[in-house]
C-alpha cells in the first residue's frame, strides 16, 4: 500500500513539474522572468545539495563553497565560447553536453580536493574561516587572470557561451515539437531539472550507504570515527569532492543559461545564501534543503515583485529603494525563522527530536 | 609457547615536559584477557591510545598478529585486528544503535561511492549483510530490542554494551576495553563480566583497562601494573596482587 501511495504521490510530482513552466510563462504577465528564477532555482537545489554533502552530512562547515559553482561556470565558459577558442586546440572545445559536465564535476572535484587536504586538520570556526578564504581566492583570480595571459577575461567577465547542444538541437533558439513552442527558459527549464533530479537521486542513495554512514560519523565524533578504522581523511576528501563536483555541474549549466560569467556572481553573499538554504531548509535532511533552495532562492524575486505595489498603496510613492527592503525583510524572516525553529523548517524526524528534547529539558 | 599476539618493547611516548610512557614493555598472548590496572594518571589510557593508532608513540617497537604497527594510522591498526572502546563513551549519538554497529564494519566492507549510486547486485548484497550482522552483533551484546534506538538515549550501561558490539563489528583479534565497568552497579558489572568472557570464548583476546580491582582479580589472565608511565608489575593476579611494589603505588610506602 505504502509504495502504491508513493507511485502515485510520484506521478503526481512528476506531471505537476513537466507542467509547470506552461503553468508559469501562460498565468503570469512576465512569466518567462518568473520561469527564469525557477530555473535559477533549481541550479541552486543542485548547490545546496552539494554543500550540503560537506556540512549537512560530513559537518565540516565550508564558508567558500560557491567557488566550487564558479569553476563549474568558468570551465563550462572557457570550453564552449570564442574567449579561448584560437588557443585551445579544436577537439577539446564545445565538447558533448555529457562529456563537458563530467569535466566540469572533474575540475571542480580536483579543487574540492584542493580544498579539503590543506584543511584536514581544523572544524567548525577554524575550519569555516579557511573555506571562506578559499573562496575569496578563486573570485580573485577569476578577477585577475586576464594579466599577463588573458585566462579569465577578467572582471568583464566571458562573453558569447554557446548554448547547450543536445543531439541536434541548439537550445539557444525555440524549437517547435508537436506544434508547441519550446523558449529557451523552457527547454532549460527541462534539462535542469533532469540533472537537478540526477543529483537528488545520487544524494538519496549516497545517505544510505556506507559512505554516507561514514560521513555522519565524522560529523559525530571524529575521533571515534577514526578508531573505528574509518580513514577519515580519505572520507573527508570524497565529501569534499562530491559536494564541490554537483557545484561544478550546477555552475556549468548557469554558463549556458546565462550565456556569460564574471566574477560578480560569486562573490561571498553567494556561499552565504547557498548555506542558508542548507541551515534553513533542514541541514542533512535531503527534502528539507531543496524546500529550503526553493525558498530562499525564490523568496526574494516574489518579494522584488511586490515591493514596489505595496510601497506605492501604503505611502503613495516610493519610499525605499526595494532591493536594500527586500533583503532587510529576507534578512528578518531568516532571524525569526532560525529563531522559532533552528532545527530547519523541514528537518529530518531525528534531527526534530533532537532538538525536542532540549525544548522538554529546559521545561523540566 | 606460541609468539604472543601482541607486542610492545621500549614504548616512550612524551608530551612536553611529561613522560607519560617511559620504556614500557608487554606481550599479550592469543585467548587470554588481559589486563591493565594502576592509579590514575599512570598511562594507561596513553597506552591505550598508543596501541590503537590515536597517539603515535616517540621511540619503541610495536607488532601485532606479525605485523609491524610502529606508528601506525588507526584505521591500519583497526584492520589489523585491534579494536577499542572509551573511557568516556564515544558514541556516534544521533545514530541509531544498530547505525553505530554498521559504521563499525566500515573497515570490513568495500562498497564506495559507484556502489552506493548504482546499488549494484554486490553493492546490494554487502548492505544487506552489514545490516543483518550488525543486527546479529546487537542481539548478541544483547541490546538487540533497542536496535532503532538512538545511541543517545540508550542508558548507561546499553550504551557500554553498544560501544563493545560497535567494536566488535570491526572484526576484531584484540578487543580493548577501556574501564567498561565504570559507572555501573553490581548486576551490570556482572552481566558484563559474562559478556567479556563470552567474547573471549568466541576467540577474541581482550585487552582491559579496569579500576574496580576484584573484577580484574576474577577475570584476568594476567594483569599489568602502570604507574608514573612505568610498568612495575606483571603477573597473574595472585601475584600482583601482593607484590609490595604494587601496593606501594596504590596505598604509599608501608611504615617499616
Amino acid at each position: 500500500m505504502q509504495s502504491k501511495k508513493q507511485i502515485i504521490a510520484f506521478a503526481a510530482l512528476a506531471v505537476v513539474l513537466a507542467i509547470l513552466p506552461w503553468a508559469i510563462t501562460g498565468g503570469f504577465e512576465n512569466g518567462k522572468s518568473w520561469l527564469r528564477a525557477v530555473d535559477f532555482a533549481l541550479l541552486y537545489i543542485m548547490l545546496a545539495l552539494g554543500l550540503n554533502i560537506v556540512v549537512g552530512f560530513a559537518g565540516l562547515l565550508d564558508l567558500g563553497y560557491i567557488a566550487f559553482y564558479a569553476v563549474g561556470a568558468y570551465s563550462f565558459a572557457l570550453l564552449n565560447s570564442p574567449h579561448l577558442a584560437h588557443v585551445l586546440p579544436a577537439w577539446l572545445m564545445n565538447p558533448p553536453l555529457l562529456v563537458m559536465l563530467l569535466i566540469a564535476a572533474c575540475v571542480a572535484g580536483v579543487f574540492g580536493v584542493l580544498l579539503g587536504t590543506p584543511t584536514l586538520k581544523l572544524r567548525g570556526d577554524y575550519l569555516a574561516i579557511v573555506t571562506l578564504g578559499f573562496g575569496e581566492i578563486i573570485r580573485i583570480f577569476l578577477n585577475n587572470l586576464d594579466r599577463p595571459v588573458n585566462i579569465t577575461n577578467g572582471p568583464q567577465g566571458i562573453n558569447n557561451i554557446a548554448k547547450v547542444n543536445i543531439a541536434g538541437y541548439d537550445l539557444g533558439r525555440p524549437i517547435e515539437w508537436f506544434g508547441i513552442v519550446f523558449d529557451t527558459v523552457h527547454l532549460y527549464y527541462y534539462l535542469i531539472l533532469a540533472f537537478c533530479c540526477l543529483i537528488i537521486f545520487v544524494t538519496l542513495r549516497l545517505q544510505r550507504s556506507r559512505i554516507g554512514r561514514a560521513w555522519v560519523a565524522i560529523r559525530e565524533d571524529e575521533i571515534a570515527a577514526n578508531a573505528m578504522g574509518i580513514n577519515t581523511r580519505n572520507v573527508k576528501l570524497l565529501a569534499f569532492a562530491m559536494g564541490a563536483s554537483f557545484g561544478g555541474v550546477s555552475g556549468a549549466l548557469f554558463a549556458s543559461f546565462q550565456g556569460f560569467v564574471s566574477p560578480e556572481s560569486f562573490v561571498l553573499m553567494e556561499s552565504i545564501m547557498v548555506l542558508c538554504m542548507v541551515v534553513l531548509g533542514g541541514m542533512g535532511h535531503i527534502p528539507g534543503v531543496i524546500l529550503g533552495a526553493i525558498l530562499v532562492s525564490i523568496t526574494p524575486e516574489i518579494l522584488r515583485d511586490v515591493i514596489n505595489p505595496l510601497q506605492s498603496a501604503v505611502f503613495g510613492k516610493r519610499l525605499f529603494d526595494p532591493e536594500n527592503l527586500r533583503m532587510l525583510i529576507f534578512g528578518l524572516a531568516m532571524i525569526t525563522i532560525m529563531l522559532l525553529r533552528p532545527e530547519g523548517l523541514w528537518p529530518s524526524k531525528r534531527r526534530a527530536r533532537e532538538f525536542h528534547e532540549h525544548d522538554e529539558e529546559a521545561k523540566a | 609457547m606460541s609468539a604472543p599476539l601482541l607486542k610492545i618493547d621500549g614504548i616512550h611516548k612524551r608530551f612536553g615536559g611529561l613522560h607519560a610512557l617511559n620504556d614500557v614493555a608487554l606481550s599479550i598472548n592469543a585467548g587470554e584477557i588481559y589486563g591493565l590496572i594502576g592509579p590514575n594518571g599512570a598511562g594507561k589510557t596513553t597506552l591505550f591510545n598508543v596501541l590503537t593508532g590515536l597517539y603515535q608513540p616517540d621511540e619503541g617497537s610495536f607488532s601485532f598478529n606479525g605485523k609491524d604497527l610502529f606508528r601506525q594510522k588507526p584505521y591500519v591498526v583497526v584492520e589489523s585486528g585491534i579494536a577499542r572502546t572509551f573511557q568516556n563513551i564515544r558514541l556516534f549519538a544521533n545514530m541509531t544503535a544498530l547505525e553505530n554497529v554498521m559504521v563499525g564494519q566500515h573497515v570490513r566492507t568495500a562498497a564506495g561511492v559507484f556502489g552506493a549510486v548504482f546499488r549494484g547486485p554486490k553493492a546490494k548484497a554487502e548492505e544487506a549483510a552489514i545490516a543483518a550482522r550488525a543486527q546479529e552483533l546487537l542481539d548478541y551484546v544483547g541490546i538487540g530490542k533497542r536496535h532503532d534506538e538512538l545511541a543517545r538515549n540508550l542508558s548507561y550501561g546499553d550504551q557500554r554494551r553498544l560501544e563493545i558490539a560497535r567494536a566488535l563489528a570491526t572484526r576484531p583479534t584484540l578487543l580493548a576495553l577501556d574501564e567498561p565497568a565504570a559507572g555501573m552497579n553490581p548486576k551490570e558489572t556482572d552481566q558484563l563480566k559474562a559478556l567479556m568472557e563470552k567474547i573471549r570464548a568466541d576467540g577474541v583476546t581482550i585487552l582491559l583497562i579496569e579500576h574496580d580491582v576484584k573484577l580484574m582479580m576474577g577475570l584476568c589472565d594476567r594483569i599489568a601494573v602502570l604507574d608514573y608511565g612505568k610498568k612495575i608489575a606483571e603477573g597473574i593476579p595472585e601475584k600482583v596482587k601482593n607484590d609490595p611494589r604494587v601496593i606501594e603505588a596504590y596505598l604509599g610506602v608501608a611504615p617499616e
